[in-house]
């Protein structure tokens, strides 16, 4: 596969032509110091994978994204974690690796992008209405915490706080339910009341106006009783 | 005891390659001072923001030089300076000036 290294910081840049050299069937074609040069190279040269650094002066990582017409793979480096959220909107990102990149990780990077490669996984530079993957990486005290998407049963909102309910823990987030709702899956996923989104694969029982979901009695509002219904499987 | 600029992470990515690790010293020799001077230049102006830039770029090469602690460090200095406050400035040189007297030793 080949590959290009867009980075501002030449030891980065060093680094990552490093790990490409650990792992079998990665080319490093080209390396960048900054996203413009690379897009004149991509008007008239294709690649498999970039490894890309968000954080570039001028002309950021995901500014670059947003000018390619068929992005190729995108893996992202940063030394910044706060980005991971928004990184996972373009279904071209494929990881996000934070610096300092270790190996083992970079081998799982790879490992990922071959995957993706087999699968024939389409690009697309478009935010994507659907997380592309399983994964939801939430903010909680400056960590990012990976909640697996199907364990989510429950999300409550809060205030400027929602609760994410899962089968092991739950979450407090600052965020709002409709931010939350455009990151999950709508088959999976629906707002059955203002305050609540339920996932409607762990539905236990429906009474009424209410569902019952694991202990929880969620309410569900006239207005979304109609949907809730039609994602049924009636007898 | 504060924690000492160390090669293990450049040791353990070069895989005895002495070439490629003294490339990355060299780069990192050639860059820091100046990256330093650049930060020097905008925290003397109270320029917050353009520090939080500097910050951001030192941080990488205190994470390349094994300084677990001091990446973290960095990180908080950061998020302060992009909210206008400076906390964290004393000890974050401290660690400039370590990295600046391991650079000469080696």
């Amino acid at each position: 596969m080949k590959c290009l290294i867009i980075d501002d910081d030449a030891t980065a840049r060093l680094i990552v032509n490093k790990l490409c050299t650990s792992v079998d069937d990665i080319e490093v074609v080209k390396e960048f110091s900054n996203a413009i040069e690379a897009i004149k190279f991509l008007n008239s040269n294709t690649v498999d994978v970039i490894f890309l650094d968000i954080h570039m002066p001028s002309f950021s990582g995901f500014d670059f994204i947003k000018t390619l017409k068929a992005p190729p793979k995108i893996i992202l480096t940063t030394s910044d974690r706060n980005f991971a959220l928004d990184a996972f909107e373009y279904s071209c990102v494929i990881d996000y690796l934070v610096k300092p990149i270790q190996l083992e990780r970079f081998k799982k990077a790879i490992d990922k992008l071959s995957i993706f490669e087999k699968n024939g996984e389409t690009n697309d530079a478009k935010p994507s209405s659907e997380p592309s993957v399983n994964d939801l990486y939430v903010n909680i005290d400056r960590r990012l915490i990976k909640i697996n998407i199907p364990d989510i049963y429950l999300i409550e909102a809060k205030g400027d706080y929602i609760k994410i309910k899962t089968e092991s823990s739950n979450h407090i987030v600052h965020s709002t339910l409709k931010k939350i709702e455009s990151k999950l899956p709508s088959d999976m996923f629906l707002k059955v009341h203002r305050s609540y989104v339920i996932n409607i694969h762990r539905i236990i029982d429906i009474e009424d106006n209410s569902v019952l979901i694991k202990k929880d009695v969620i309410p569900v509002s006239r207005s979304n009783r109609g949907e809730l219904m039609k994602r049924l499987n009636l007898l | 005891m504060m924690e000492k600029p160390n090669k293990l992470y450049l040791k353990q990515l070069s895989d005895g390659d002495i070439v490629f690790e003294n490339q990355i010293i060299s780069i990192i020799k050639k860059e820091f001072p100046v990256e330093v001077l650049e930060y020097q230049n905008s925290i003397n102006t109270s320029n917050f923001l353009k520090t939080a830039e500097n910050v951001h770029k030192l941080k990488h090469k205190i994470s390349i030089l094994g300084l677990e602690k001091g990446y973290q460090l960095a990180s908080k200095f950061e998020k302060e300076l992009k909210s206008g406050m400076k906390i964290q400035q004393i000890s974050f040189e401290k660690i400039l000036n370590e990295i600046s007297v391991y650079l000469n030793t080696i």
